[in-house]
């Protein structure tokens, strides 16, 4: 009964004894948290509102006029439009994706293991290799999609040079990186599905479409709420993979929210303004996060 | 075997800590990756060591993006490099407004008499030495002469902006890619609204817009010069998917023939070699160059240059040795190696002669004979204002932005700094 902080303020010996757990636990965790989550998050709130370029202490005061200028930088609203296309490509083409892939494969048979190994391999490759990776690809003098265009009859293609192209390119690479990671959520997923459910429903003539409309995809209902979140918190974040790949251009045709923020605010020493999109940034995310997690993750 | 890593680790510790007990360690913070450079500068490192003893010599890296961001905060902590690497101009003086940068003037004698005038008052500001400079470089036209000569078209000729506009169609007209360039990081297309900007607004015409002087940034000199760019980019002059292309590989291209033309600064001698495919690019006896034409009209001299300069600051608090070291480090006899083996083109004096390789040579004149030399405008303008110059001068010959509103982007920015 009395294992819980729940119990903190009921009188009573055991109720002492709760206070006491929580007095000596929870300092250690407490300060950790204000040390490196809380203070960070404050001070950037904070330098947001200089002109301040990293030196010295922020003296130029601002007010808004950081947050207004990033709000009104047409780059930055193409970077959020990038986000939210990042966002609609991950949720419409990356987890069907991923859960056809899952069905196929989350039976053991011959070859399923090194199906599986190899679409979960892009995941383990670091993301700035494969940004590399995919650049030699795209290269129009040298990569490998200019050589097939060329075997075609076509000429070379330089998609990272087209500002209308670039970012499909980056898309595509973005499929292909991560979709093995949920595939194997989605396989790990099926494979605890109690094995039963499907041999009643055998039993009574169902077929296989309505046994995976009517067992799987409920079943699943946790492990799929859960690769919408991670996956849309991922795309909100996105940034690795544009640094190698892109550098954000052609003429900043393909930045994201914080690469918009490392290249504009970082590289260019204006911490106040890169801390401006920090912070719209981070209110983002923790709206997302709080709202998604009430609204559909309530019962996970 | 755990003992005995621990037991190697506390051996190694002793003997580091007997090194560390030498009375003072100048900490130098720098970003070459060359061997040969590096190597040279041990060796300077180790002489003075023996020469004085108790001093020992520190030389620490960091990549040169990764340098650029962390400085900031390694200026304002306890263990900051006692010297480090620095470009001048703008971002060293917001560097000087922290209160980090220290001062060796008074002991700067014997220093100020082994550098060249010129490249040390880069690095005197308001009457204080803070430090000195090693190398100068200079931003130039460099041409394959053997395709050149295919196109009919002779370099001395090339006086003019509409002599250079001539010299791009007879290229394209032979079939070769007239120009070779790296927009994709920016900085190389930077350099032709540079030179457009000093050949139509004079020498002086940064400090004067940075005075406000003739409408500042978004004046005529400013727009003027984003217009004749266009007018080069509209002649399509550069390699197919020039705005995806990195100056690495740009390098490489021209190193492997594939395009006429580069702008760019000396040290492409060494690295189109690098980058090319077989390693060895373009021979010495085909790279020709040119200085960045007159401009119809213009205020501006052929002989003004655009470049930069390479150097060392003081930090606060450094040893009293810095200067002493500094000024051994700029000795004419090691700098001499570095002309000779064409590692850069020394700011010490008495080293010009030296250089072997001719191409650098006529560079080092060049800029010997200079009568303005110009720092690279992003970093003379600092990070923020530099930024949005590379920005505008892709965006404009891409077409993407009109002159105009390049350049009161540019007035922006530095209304903004």
């Amino acid at each position: 009964m009395a294992n819980g902080i729940g119990l903190i303020g009921r009188a009573g010996p055991q109720g002492r004894g709760a206070l006491l757990t929580a007095l000596i636990m929870l300092p250690p965790a407490l300060a950790v948290f204000t040390l490196f989550v809380v203070l960070p998050i404050g001070e950037a709130a904070w330098y947001s509102v200089f002109n301040w370029d990293g030196f010295g202490i922020p003296t130029r005061f601002l007010g808004l006029t950081n947050y207004i200028s990033v709000l009104g930088n047409t780059t930055f609203t193409s970077a959020v439009i990038h986000n939210f296309l990042i966002i609609g490509v991950s949720l419409a083409l990356q987890l069907p994706l991923a859960l056809g892939m899952a069905l196929l494969l989350s039976r053991n048979r011959i070859g399923t293991v090194t199906f599986r190994l190899i679409f979960f391999m892009p995941y383990i490759l670091a993301d700035v290799a494969a940004g590399l990776i995919w650049r030699f690809v795209f290269d129009g003098d040298y990569g490998l999609v200019s050589g097939i265009s060329k075997l075609l009859g076509g000429g070379p293609v330089y998609l990272l040079a087209d500002p209308h192209l670039a970012f499909s390119a980056v898309l595509v690479v973005v499929v292909w990186k991560y979709f093995g990671f949920y595939m194997m959520l989605y396989i790990a997923g099926m494979q605890s599905i109690d094995r039963g459910l499907y041999e009643a429903a055998e039993i009574d003539g169902a077929s296989a479409l309505q046994r995976f409309r009517h067992i799987t995809i409920p079943q699943l209902g946790p492990m799929i709420r859960l690769s919408i979140f991670f996956s849309i918190v991922g795309s909100l974040q996105f940034f690795d993979m544009i640094v190698p790949l892109t550098g954000g251009g052609p003429l900043n045709s393909t930045h994201t929210m914080v690469s918009f923020l490392y290249y504009f605010g970082i590289t260019r020493m204006r911490v106040g303004f890169g801390s401006a999109i920090g912070v719209i940034l981070f209110v983002v995310c923790v709206t997302f996060a709080f709202g998604y997690r009430r609204l559909f993750m309530r019962h996970d | 075997m755990r003992i005995k890593a621990f037991a190697a680790a506390a051996a190694g510790a002793m003997l580091f800590s007997s090194v560390a007990m030498a009375d003072t360690t100048i900490h130098i913070l720098h970003l070459q990756t060359d061997p040969a450079i590096i190597q040279l500068w041990s060796q300077i490192g180790h002489d003075y060591e023996a020469a004085n003893p108790g001093v020992k010599i520190d030389w620490q890296f960091l990549e040169n993006e990764a340098l650029k961001a962390k400085i900031p905060t390694l200026l304002q902590s306890d263990d900051r490099p006692n010297l480090f690497h620095s470009w001048g101009g703008g971002v060293m003086r917001d560097q000087i407004k922290s209160g980090f940068i220290g001062d060796i003037t008074a002991d700067s004698a014997a220093l100020e008499k082994e550098l060249s005038p010129g490249a040390a008052s880069a690095f005197v500001v308001d009457g204080k030495v803070i430090g000195a400079p090693f190398d100068v470089s200079e931003v130039s036209f460099f041409y394959n002469k053997a395709l050149f000569a295919k196109a009919g078209v002779k370099a001395d000729d090339i006086k003019t902006w509409d002599d250079f506009l001539g010299a791009i169609k007879k290229l394209k007209a032979a079939g070769i890619t007239p120009i070779v360039v790296g927009a994709a990081d920016k900085w190389p297309m930077h350099f032709y609204w540079s030179y457009l900007v000093m050949r139509i607004g004079g020498g002086d015409i940064l400090s004067d817009a940075r005075a406000g002087k003739d409408g500042g940034f978004k004046g005529p000199a400013f727009v003027e010069a984003g217009k004749r760019l266009k007018e080069l980019a509209d002649l399509q002059p550069f390699q197919e998917g020039y705005l995806g292309t990195k100056w690495d590989p740009s390098a490489g291209l021209w190193g492997d023939g594939k395009g006429a033309i580069q702008l760019m600064g000396n040290w492409f001698l060494g690295n189109q070699a690098v980058q090319a495919a077989d390693k060895k690019g373009q021979p010495l006896d085909n790279i020709g160059i040119f200085s960045f034409p007159s401009v119809p009209g213009g205020k501006g001299k052929l002989t003004d240059t655009l470049g930069g300069l390479d150097g060392f600051l003081v930090s606060k608090g450094a040893p009293k040795e810095t200067a002493s070291f500094l000024t051994f480090f700029s000795q004419a006899k090691y700098q001499r190696v570095a002309a000779e083996k064409n590692l850069y083109i020394p700011a010490a004096l008495d080293t010009g002669d030296s250089i072997g390789n001719p191409v650098l040579k006529e560079i080092a004149d060049k800029i010997a004979h200079s009568t303005k030399h110009q720092l690279f405008f992003d970093q003379d303008l600092g990070s923020s204002v530099g930024g949005v110059v590379n920005d505008v001068s892709v965006a404009i010959a891409a077409g993407q932005m009109s002159p105009e509103d390049g350049a009161a982007a540019v007035q922006k920015a530095w209304d903004e700094k």
